[in-house]
């Protein structure tokens, strides 16, 4: 059993009805294999960071599945390939981490970790930003003292 | 006259005191980098959109490695560009 998560892009130029028609066959292709399907996401429309086939935005879809013997991943991706509604696509193999992390994500623990984190380096860059301009009024009055 | 106080902050005793870097992931505990999430992804390149080293970072080299395959494969999905310029 080995868990797998593909992400495509899907051409926006389609209508809505056709983009979720789109994702509709690849979930029913991975049911006819007897893949269980964790999880599916929809990232929405997002800019790419440049472009591909002449599309500046995409679709993006995440299958998050589990897959007995893992013949299904070529059949996918020749399909994925075959396909001119997608314009990208990415197959990864999940370790048992990344499953965890995908779970966590689910339940919303990861962006609260992340914030907090990204505070606490926050923090840290003010701290060390902090003692450099404190010598220039510390060191006004000590001229004074030596001028009297 | 100045006395023993005001000589004490002449000089800043915090500067060329180096603060140690420190590898994120192991501090934190973050087994998993996602490659979905270019937001994160960008604190690890530079303005050119190229992966920043290590001993800028303070990146282990086991999670240097996995941060290096994640930019990789968000380059593949275009959530970060190959080549670029004012990234940030």
């Amino acid at each position: 059993m080995k868990n797998y998560e593909i992400t495509f892009i899907v051409d926006p130029v389609l209508s809505g009805d056709e983009i979720k028609s789109t994702a509709k066959t690849y979930e029913d292709l991975l049911k006819k294999d007897g893949c269980s399907i964790v999880h599916i996401e929809e990232m929405g429309l997002r800019q790419l960071a440049y472009p591909i086939k002449k599309r500046h935005s995409g679709v993006y879809y995440t299958f998050e599945f589990n897959s007995e013997a893992g013949n299904i991943i070529d059949d996918f991706e020749l399909a994925l390939r075959r396909d001119k509604r997608i314009i990208r696509f990415l197959t990864v193999a999940l370790d048992k981490f990344g499953v965890k992390y995908n779970e966590d994500k689910r339940n919303g623990l990861i962006g609260i970790r992340k914030e907090k984190i990204s505070e606490e380096i926050a923090e840290e860059k003010k701290s060390i930003a902090k003692p450099t301009p404190a010598p220039a009024p510390a060191a006004k009055p000590a001229a004074k003292a030596e001028e009297e | 006259m100045a006395n023993r106080e005001d000589i004490k902050f002449l000089s800043n005793p915090n500067i060329g005191g180096k603060k140690k870097k420190y590898c994120r992931f192991r501090k934190y505990g973050i087994r998993h980098i996602d490659y979905k999430d270019p937001d994160f992804l960008i604190q690890f390149v530079n303005e050119q959109g190229k992966i920043l080293p290590r001993r800028i970072t303070g990146t282990s080299l086991s999670y240097q490695r996995k941060v290096a395959t994640a930019v990789k494969r968000a380059r593949h999905l275009a959530l970060l560009p190959y080549v670029t310029d004012l990234l940030k």
